[in-house]
């Protein structure tokens, strides 16, 4: 403790006798540093995968003006807060916790660290220098199901979940409203693996899945593993969070991008230029925080209404919660005339009428 | 050929100094890899066995992340001893955490200083009784432990993951699966401010002494160790097997709920459905680390906690993956399997007859 102590007032008195002798300008052209924690590996080429690819983003846009570090597979759990102290320690200056697990860790190091910034994906605690941020995945998913409900002959969709939280539910409400757009009869099957990230068990559980009739494989988790088995049995799927094609060169129609690039380089600007503030983003296909990647696999009719719906979320025209919605109760949760809004997206917890299966409680 | 032989008499000493020779061929190969990665192997090792306890808060987190490892680990060492395999400790974990946990959310407004030992108890229950059912299943139906309580993990895990999604979900949580926060009067008071070490540390700590006690000054110790080295010797002075089941799996289970109830109580602070990296089954490379002897595991369990914590380091400051925390615990293993190996055995060249030794 002292040592530290002693370091860091020598550096202090360092710092203050360089400006003294005018070499101020030394200290500001050292780089911003910048870190990310992540809750799987940077290779699990999903999530993950696709946050670090924003990160590099970063360093390509900002060169020697930045520097960025990760810590990668850090565990949801007593580890996270460590990690998370350990990179605003090092000097980091920017924090982005891209997990919702990291949630109460981050505001825990916020509060210890007043000058350091952070920025928490998918969670819904903000203080003076914590931001947060998310993407409206679930445009995506309204595109997915409209193709799916296009493209599949058996009209059962295979849905791999991760855990049964409002961003996941949410979704699968949402593909479901986008296949019945174009095809009443389709019916989904639903297996939770709770994880976002086992390739061996999405793997089996998009086998089963396939095995009950399933012809179209939709996945909520981050590995290629279920995209992977559809490309083997010779059925279509979608990716998850990044481009997959290279998986499944014949089975992916689209997939949901995740793209945070432009957001962190804003991010990262706004700390250089002092604008930096704690607000709440939550972004979609209009914003690019989301979009979808190239129509493949399927006939050109379908790839341009792809195409044309994922236009309409974007310009507004095609409103993904527009009233009425009924649940699985037959209860009015929107009303005609009425869109959702944003507080009821971020807490879904039920399942729109007509989605046969139950939600785990 | 090369054979292995046994060594007639082999050295008391090398059997507690194979763990040191151990770490210290870990270091030289960590060394060496580092190295080839391109990193200066000095500056690396240092980076992951040094800078993460030259401080204050780093020693805490190193006391912080051995508590649970070593807890379970005294537990678990028991049953080893006495051929009682119980691999579902991080099960026990769990079930320590719900029992624990529930009591911490019925009261959440409560400011009562007996919530807190009222926690430890139900936590020791809860883990204790996710024992018990292996131990039944052994001693009723010589079902094997091994199965029986591995699979137990699972549905703790599920179980909690249940009741956070569902009935213990955080009213004001908008739907995320995480409980309330526990109220301060059932968390575990810090022992040293600026760092999050916590009550729990100093349990452990209490529990490596107990366990030190138990099996080298009681005849429990004895029967434990008798039942593993000898069974037929044990049923001929009429030790009962069935008995040292029930005793490991109880006491393993219930320190293990223990150590879940800190995690929760602890640097936690609430239930939530990942509340373990796995720490149950870490333990029991900590247990075999430590030789199956307290003192022993106390300092293995320090040992890997560093792996873990110099594990993120090197991923701040050098940009390893971290994958280098896996590959520093395998490579110790190696050659601690590799040290105990040579201290039992002596390598042969050539055929068997012509050592003339028997076999």
């Amino acid at each position: 403790m002292k040592a530290r102590f002693m370091k860091r007032t020598a550096a202090a008195l360092a710092t203050v006798g360089a400006m003294a002798l005018g070499m101020g300008a030394a200290q500001a052209a050292d780089p911003l540093k910048v870190g990310f924690v992540y809750v799987g590996p940077v290779g699990d080429f999903g999530y993950s995968y696709q946050h670090d690819q924003g990160r590099k983003a970063v360093e390509e846009k900002f060169g020697d003006k930045v520097k960025t570090t990760f810590v990668e597979n850090v565990p949801e759990g007593a580890d996270a807060e460590r990690v998370i102290r350990q990179l605003a320690q090092t000097g980091n200056e920017l924090i982005f916790t891209t997990s919702f697990g990291f949630m109460n860790p981050t505001l825990k190091v916020a509060k210890q660290f007043p000058n350091v910034k952070f920025e928490h994906a998918t969670g819904y605690k903000r203080a003076d220098n914590v931001a947060t941020y998310a993407a409206r995945f679930y445009e995506g998913r309204y595109v997915a199901g409209v193709i799916a409900g296009k493209t599949t002959k058996s009209n059962i969709i295979g849905y791999v979940g991760s855990f049964p939280i409002p961003e996941v539910v949410r979704g699968i409400n949402s593909f479901m409203r986008g296949a019945w757009s174009v095809n009443p009869d389709v019916k989904v099957k639903i297996v939770w693996v709770n994880s976002w990230y086992d390739p061996g068990k999405e793997g089996d559980a998009a086998k089963a899945l396939i095995d009950q009739g399933a012809d179209i494989m939709v996945q909520h988790t981050d590995s290629p593993a279920p995209l992977q088995v559809a490309e083997n049995r010779g059925i279509k799927g979608f990716g998850q969070a990044s481009d997959m094609i290279k998986f499944a060169p014949k089975a992916q129609l689209s997939a949901i991008v995740d793209h945070w690039d432009d957001y962190y380089i804003d991010r990262v600007q706004a700390v250089m230029d002092g604008t930096w503030k704690a607000d709440d983003t939550w972004h979609g296909l209009k914003e690019g925080m989301v979009h979808m990647a190239p129509f493949t696999n399927m006939p050109d009719d379908v790839a341009a209404l792809a195409k044309e719906t994922e236009e309409k979320i974007a310009s507004g025209d095609i409103k993904i919660f527009a009233g009425p919605i009924y649940d699985q109760a037959g209860e009015l949760r929107v009303k005609e005339g009425e869109v959702a809004p944003d507080g009821m997206l971020l807490g879904m917890d039920w399942y729109v009428k007509g989605i046969d299966a139950e939600l785990p409680k | 050929m090369i054979r292995l032989e046994p060594r007639r008499h082999h050295s008391q000493k090398m059997v507690y100094l194979s763990p040191l020779l151990a770490i210290v061929l870990t270091l030289i190969s960590g060394a060496i890899i580092f190295a080839f990665m391109g990193k200066d192997p000095i500056e690396a090792l240092y980076t992951f066995f040094i800078m993460p306890i030259n401080n204050a808060y780093g020693i805490g987190e190193l006391f912080v992340k051995g508590t649970p490892l070593v807890i379970i680990a005294i537990g678990l060492a028991m049953g080893f001893r006495a051929n009682v395999w119980n691999i579902g400790a991080e099960g026990q974990l769990t079930m320590g955490a719900i029992f624990g946990g529930a009591l911490a959310l019925a009261f959440y407004d409560s400011t009562s200083v007996f919530l807190l030992p009222g926690m430890f108890v139900m936590a020791a229950i809860g883990g204790a009784f996710w024992g018990a059912i292996p131990a039944w299943l052994r001693t009723r139906f010589n079902a094997n432990e091994i199965l029986t309580s591995l699979m137990l993990t699972y549905v703790a895990t599920l179980f909690l993951s249940y009741l956070v999604y569902g009935p213990w979900r955080n009213p004001e949580g908008f739907n995320f699966p995480e409980s309330r926060a526990f109220p301060n009067a059932a968390l575990l008071p810090i022992i040293y401010d600026g760092t999050r070490v916590h009550l729990g540390a100093v349990f452990a700590l209490l529990i490596v002494a107990g366990g030190w006690v138990l099996l080298t000054k009681s005849v429990v110790g004895f029967q434990l160790r008798v039942v593993g080295q000898a069974p037929q010797a044990a049923r001929h002075v009429g030790f009962r097997q069935k008995r040292m089941v029930w005793f490991t799996l109880l006491l393993s289970g219930g320190l293990s709920g223990l150590a879940g109830m800190f995690e929760v109580a602890g640097p936690i602070g609430q239930l939530q459905p990942s509340i373990s990296p796995g720490y149950g089954f870490t333990a029991i490379i900590v247990a075999f680390l430590g030789r199956l002897h307290p003192i022993g595991i106390l300092f293995a369990g320090l040992v890997i906690s560093l792996t873990y914590l110099g594990g993120e380091l090197a991923q701040i400051s050098l940009g390893l993956p971290s994958a280098v925390t896996g590959l520093f615990q395998g490579i110790l293993l190696f050659f601690l399997l590799g040290c105990d190996v040579l201290t039992k055995y002596r390598i042969r060249f050539g055929s068997a007859s012509k050592s003339g030794e028997p076999a």
